[in-house]
């Protein structure tokens, strides 16, 4: 038999229906919803007279518009609405919920592998670009819009043309010091916004391997910024050591069954893609985004570039309006940048190694005179466990903000914002105009690069920073 | 949905690449609980000053593209977050149509559920496009059926598109009911692979 990819084999396992001229038609094995994207899908099901279909194999929370401190009482009325409405459409329909209450609430990303409900050669779709988190798995994960929610919600199922497959191999060994999230704004710099369309993504290479199961979800939660489709990494026993024990994954006998289904789907020896890129994890340094895309990224010991450097017309024109919105001038060093915002959270980074990555860098220092940092856990399971440890106390003592679970400032559709002109070294995925507030100024770092900005009061390599380790 | 068959009407030039849609829709319009009404923020960072005014600096501001239906745009329009809020209010601000060179696939397939026809053109295609409508008012004729787009002078072009797609905008279908026509095949898939 042809040796197949993961991609494929996913691909093949769901596919309920496949005629000619008209894509296939997906099974889909769990819908997670939110409260921004899934109102005017639960509304379409009422005005139609239809129910879930499969309520066993959907999965809400509240994780975008929730505050991260007096969550008791919610100011923003048209918030608060989207959020009630999630609760009565979930009661309605019968949908488990993780609400604001829940002690498993948190954000959807955060909190689907907590749960166990995110497993090897599942197809796991959510109206939320970052999904593609879960492929960390060896799922297939995607995001999808409204109208789409609507049809999983009423079908269970979706029409999507067959995907293209893409091998993203990082051969070799990390440096010491470089993390998950240099790994994947290097591969985004090195190969564009845009270079994944189309295709799913898988992720290769000795360097991925050696990762964690938190590390891994970092990298495939942005393959969105590369543009494709989803990414993903093939089961190993990594994934099946984190799966162990979690809340929906089997026990014992029933356990060992699943874990032989899991490991079928990794891709076979000698399957191949249809495009195959490299990179070299030893050429990998810290990074820091400049500009306002995920590619515009440089190592922190790099330099802000000229539009004169730009291969093309619309890239000259693109370094110029970013360098605009950015306020930097050509030939500027990273570190001579001083920020005045650190955020460490979001889906990409707010796991709880995330947090002790972090809490080394702060542990006996102090944020910077005029900077104001927060950590925002991802999930309320986090927080608990970052408190267990004392890592809220560390943060404390250095002068960070110590939060409660949610999207936060990723994208400030809650109270959290950075102010007009400012400057934001975070953790999060998207450096976009506007992102973290209007005319806000945002740097994407890892959690660690994040921690040192914040002490040290602009970008500094974190290797050459004290650490103290927290765990 | 409203079905698109054929479309003539003034174009709106955006000359920029990766155009995501958190420009298109910015988040702090997300909170509604309805699919309409979204038009009036579309842009909103770029569209209005401060103080609220129009930016008469941005392009579909300028009063030749004021009543724009077909959009034109550069590489990766669309990328970013799914928000189907952006194609919401493209729809609800006039725009029926949207040629750039690539775009970002979430929001390609969030168009056709919305009556919005996404075209990829070459890029020097649409760099043309773009020098005649960028400081006149320039109209187009969109043909899906024929999958042709034409103007005035001569110019004629032809664009690929997936016969399903074309089809749900052709007719206005209801996605939902046209799966709901295969509810055996997925109850027989949920009967033998997950039991």
């Amino acid at each position: 038999m042809k040796p197949k990819t993961i991609i494929e084999k996913i691909w093949d396992h769901h596919t309920v229906k496949s005629e000619a001229d008209r894509p296939d038609l997906m099974y889909i094995d769990l819908h997670m919803v939110h409260e921004v994207t899934s109102p005017q899908a639960f509304e379409g099901l009422r005005l139609a007279g239809r129910k879930v279909r499969r309520p066993d194999l959907t999965f809400a929370t509240m994780d975008h518009n929730v505050p991260t401190k007096n969550r008791e009482s919610i100011t923003d009325l048209v918030a608060k609405k989207q959020m009630e409405t999630l609760s009565t459409n979930c009661e309605e329909f019968g949908v488990e919920i993780a609400d604001i209450n829940s002690p498993n609430n948190g954000i959807v990303h955060v909190i689907g592998p907590e749960l166990g409900l995110t497993q090897p050669g599942k197809t796991i779709v959510c109206g939320d670009s970052h999904t593609s988190t879960h492929g960390a798995f060896g799922a297939l994960a995607f995001g999808i819009g409204t109208s789409e929610v609507e049809h999983v919600l009423a079908t269970q199922s979706l029409w999507q043309s067959r995907p293209k497959t893409m091998e993203v191999r990082v051969n070799g060994r990390l440096a010491e010091g470089i993390t998950a999230k240099d790994i994947i704004l290097a591969i985004i710099s090195k190969f564009g916004v845009d270079f994944g369309t189309g295709h799913v993504m898988e992720y290769t290479g000795e360097a991925i391997k050696g990762l964690t199961m938190e590390e891994r979800m970092t990298i495939c939660n942005m393959s969105i910024e590369a543009g494709a489709r989803a990414g993903l990494i093939s089961p190993d026993q990594v994934t099946v050591d984190y799966l162990k024990g979690r809340r929906n994954v089997p026990e014992g006998e029933a356990f060992e069954e699943k874990v032989s289904e899991w490991m079928s789907f990794a891709t076979d020896k000698d399957a191949t893609y249809d495009s195959v890129v490299e990179i070299d994890a030893a050429e990998i340094e810290p990074m820091v985004t400049w500009g306002t895309n995920p590619a515009q990224g440089v190592s922190v010991h790099g330099q802000v570039p000229s539009p004169e450097d730009a291969m093309s017309g619309p890239e000259r024109k693109a370094i110029e309006q970013s360098l605009e919105y950015m306020g930097l001038e050509p030939g500027t060093k990273i570190t001579d940048i001083e920020v005045e915002h650190v955020f460490i959270g979001s889906c990409t980074n707010s796991r709880i190694s995330d947090l002790r990555e972090a809490a080394a860098v702060a542990k006996g220092q102090k944020v910077a005179d005029g900077v104001r940092a927060m950590v925002v856990p991802g999930s309320m399971s986090v927080k608990k466990m970052a408190e267990q440890e004392g890592l809220d106390d560390i943060f404390r003592a250095a002068g960070f903000d110590w939060r409660e679970a949610g999207c936060s400032m990723c994208l400030s559709m809650n109270p959290d914002f950075v102010p007009e002109g400012e400057r934001c070294a975070s953790t999060s995925n998207r450096n976009f105009e506007g992102r973290q507030g209007k005319g806000a100024r945002t740097h994407l770092v890892s959690p660690a690069m994040a921690a040192a900005a914040a002490v040290n009061g602009k970008f500094a390599d974190v290797r050459d920073l004290e650490r103290s380790p927290v765990s | 949905m409203e079905p698109l068959v054929t479309l003539k009407g003034n174009t709106g030039v955006l000359p920029r690449v990766n155009i995501d849609t958190d420009q298109i829709i910015p988040k702090q319009f997300l909170k509604r609980v309805e699919r309409t009404g979204f038009g009036q923020f579309l842009f909103f960072d770029w569209r209005f000053n401060a103080d609220g005014s129009d930016n008469e600096n941005f392009e579909l501001n300028q009063p030749h593209a004021k009543d724009a239906s077909i959009l034109i745009a550069d590489h990766n329009f669309g990328c970013g977050s799914s928000r189907e809020h952006a194609p919401w209010a493209l729809n609800d601000y006039g725009f029926r149509v949207v040629i750039a060179p690539s775009f970002a696939d979430i929001f390609y397939n969030n168009c056709f559920k919305n009556g919005i026809l996404p075209i990829r053109l070459p890029e020097d295609e649409v760099y043309a496009l773009m020098e005649k409508g960028r400081d006149a008012i320039y109209e187009l004729t969109v043909d899906l059926e024929n999958q042709k787009i034409t103007d005035d002078g001569g110019f004629e072009t032809s664009f690929e598109i997936d016969p399903y797609l074309k089809g749900m905008l052709l007719n206005g279908w209801d996605e939902i009911s046209l799966t709901l026509q295969y509810e055996n095949e997925i109850e027989s898939y949920e009967k033998e692979v997950q039991a």
